[in-house]
């Protein structure tokens, strides 16, 4: 076989009428020239005709079609007329295909500049925007419920139950074991600080009122937020793709009450129990640590037991209900308004965890402030 | 006799996703009984065309009128009575993949009928026999193949003896006697129930064995080039495009060659 470098010529004895001369094998790896060269010639010369000579070529294939094609498209876009009757007639019949479309012109995604996406006036705007969005949602939600409570929604009890287990009874093993990690974490902290003070016995009472109040529902959220709630937004965002919502939609049936009321009414049911389970575990795991520094267990229940005190119990699952509709209503929106793509849906599962998370540290500060003015 | 208004007609309709433009202008009226063909090279908004008409998506202007009514300026809850006089099926089936075919074909009936349990199993086989799947009751969607999955999804489209039938597609996919035997099944549910049909359609033999009326989308210009009888569009349309598209010749340079 030849070896020969492909080059192209141009013959511009005419000004109007440019001879375009193709030699060598114009095959992959060969190091075939570049069009922007031509392109700038091209445009230099402005011609009027463009005549292709294809002379003794032995081997060509797609790197030869894909100048070709640019250069059609370039004469196309100047009005210079392309005369390709000397190509092969494979050749030219696979450029009459390649060129039977124009190219897609996309619109203009108009002129950004990387700075403005940190511009603080856009992005006020743009959370302003995603709160209002929000608002609405929730808004569609709560009549989707208002219509549950006068048994005109059409949510299947069969949905809320298969929810309930997958968010329930499902979780138990992630959750035991956060909890009782927890509930020691707790313990050792407290127990270095208060044993300086002599005062190891009181590790119980740290560990009850943190697990109460704070740990056992803030942990239990966070399992269920990526758990859960990616879980939702996944679901959502895959019926979106498969277009099984337009489906429910045109069935004239309301997505919110049939996808999103049974999902969030599961989660709001079971969270505050699997809270309990937590707070139950986050006690024993700080049984472990105060055994470890020669605190009995009959010394830690016994001073476990006075501390726990029915304020702490309620203000763990009033957080742990407010969580759950937090968690469901981050999940179900992300999922919901997710794009059609399988990109799009990992991003809502994305978008629903950062954005539960987000919820659950603000309303959790919001409750501890309400609590502290209230002296509750 | 006064005529009564035809059940769907399209009024200065343009689509447009963000700024640009898909189609403009649309205005055309489909009457009672048609088999109507919504025509159109690929990616010229036959989708976005039939996601309008079920009010999916609102279009940028114009509007949707049913038996008189319009559906763009009606409350949610008259424009949910409309939707239950309607069976589409989508181009991607738009089966629930978390329910068998028995649990999909059975959620509309469960909603607005008043059948009992032993009843609506009946007309879930039933349904499923007119498609040929009787018997795949207990699969889920992701059990049955892409072909099954389509007919599972007419099944569904037609549970509810609907008035108006929205196909996207229905045959893309179908070898060529599944393929057939839709195009009979259709015609028979069309006598049977008095629907009018509504397709999204490229499979010329088909357009040719039901079709009654059809429009054509062109994608150059952005608008409905032709209206009619596709088989009077075949030989006698004015539109170069139009007969071309229909007779399956290529509208570039390159030659049929025998
Ligand atoms: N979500 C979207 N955002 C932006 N543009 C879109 C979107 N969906 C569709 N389009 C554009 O709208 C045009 C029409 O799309 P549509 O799906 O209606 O085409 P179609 O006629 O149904 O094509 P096909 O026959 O291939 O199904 C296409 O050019 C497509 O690029
Ligand atoms: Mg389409």
């Amino acid at each position: 076989m030849s070896d020969t470098a492909p080059v192209f010529q141009l013959d511009t004895t005419q000004s109007d009428t440019l001879i375009l001369a193709l030699t060598g094998d114009w095959i992959q790896g060969a190091g075939a020239p570049d069009f922007n060269d031509l392109r700038t010639n091209l445009n230099a010369l402005s011609p009027k005709t463009l005549i292709v000579h294809f002379d003794n070529i032995e081997q060509w294939d797609s790197i030869l079609m894909a100048f070709l094609l640019q250069c059609s498209n370039h004469c196309q876009d100047k009005g210079i007329a392309l005369d390709t009757t000397s190509l092969p007639e494979s050749a030219q019949r696979l450029l009459d295909v390649a060129t039977a479309v124009r190219p897609h012109q996309r619109p203009e995604p108009g002129d950004y500049h990387w700075l403005t996406s940190i511009n603080p006036l856009r992005m006020l705007k743009a959370t302003m925007g995603n709160i209002r969005e929000s608002l609405a949602f929730i808004g569609e939600v709560a009549m989707a419920l208002a219509n549950l409570v006068v048994g005109k929604a059409n949510t299947r009890y069969v949905d809320f139950r298969a929810f309930c287990y997958q968010s329930g009874p499902d979780a138990f093993a992630i959750i035991s074991l956060i909890s009782i990690l927890v509930g020691m974490i707790l313990g050792y902290l407290g127990a270095v600080q208060l044993q300086q003070f002599g005062a190891g016995i009181y590790v119980a009472d740290l560990v009850v009122i943190g697990t109460l109040r704070e740990m056992g529902a803030l942990m239990t959220a966070v399992v269920m937020a990526g758990r859960t709630g990616a879980a939702y937004a996944a679901q959502l965002g895959t019926m979106q793709t498969n277009e099984e919502i337009d489906a429910i939609v045109t069935l004239g049936i309301s997505p919110m009450e049939f996808l999103v009321v049974p999902r969030m009414l599961a989660l709001v049911v079971m969270m505050p129990l699997l809270t309990i389970y937590a707070d139950v575990l986050g006690i024993l795991g700080g049984a472990l640590v105060a055994g470890g520094m020669g605190i009995t267990p009959l010394q830690y229940f016994n001073q476990a037991s006075a501390a726990v005190e029915m304020n702490h119990i309620m203000v763990g699952l009033i957080k742990s209900v407010t969580f759950a509709l937090l968690i469901a209503v981050a999940g179900c929106r992300s999922g919901i308004n997710s794009g059609r793509s399988s990109a799009a849906v990992g991003q809502a599962a994305t978008q629903a965890v950062v954005t539960a998370i987000i919820y659950l540290i603000v309303a959790d500060a919001a409750i501890n402030i309400l609590c502290q003015q209230l002296d509750y | 006799m006064i005529d009564a208004p035809p059940p769907i007609e399209v009024r200065d309709v343009t689509m447009a996703y963000g700024d640009f433009v898909i189609q403009r202008d649309l205005n055309f009226p489909i009457n009672q009984g048609d088999i109507f063909v919504i025509m159109g090279g690929s990616g010229c908004g036959k989708s976005t065309l039939l996601k309008h008409m079920l009010g999916l998506i609102a279009p940028a202007a114009g509007d949707i009128v049913y038996s008189g009514q319009s559906f763009v300026h009606a409350n949610s809850n008259e424009q949910e009575r409309m939707r239950q006089r309607w069976g589409i099926t989508y181009q991607s089936g738009g089966l629930f993949s978390a329910m068998t075919l028995a649990e999909n074909i059975s959620l509309p009936l469960q909603l607005y009928t008043r059948f009992s349990p032993k009843e609506r199993m009946e007309i879930i086989a039933y349904k499923l026999a007119l498609v040929g799947l009787d018997g795949y009751q207990d699969y889920y969607p992701s059990e049955i193949s892409g072909g099954m999955r389509k007919r599972a999804a007419l099944a569904r489209a037609i549970a509810m003896d609907p008035d108006i039938l929205f196909f996207d597609e229905p045959s893309a996919g179908l070898d060529p006697i599944s393929s057939r035997l839709l195009d009979e099944l259709i015609v028979q549910l069309k006598e049977s129930i008095g629907a009018t049909v509504v397709m999204v359609t490229h499979e010329l033999p088909s357009i040719f064995a039901i079709a009654t009326n059809s429009v054509y989308l062109d994608a150059n210009t952005r608008t409905m080039i032709a209206y009619g009888d596709p088989r009077e569009l075949r030989d006698h349309s004015e539109q170069a495009v139009v007969r071309q598209f229909l007779t399956r010749s290529s509208a570039t340079k390159i030659e049929e060659t025998a």
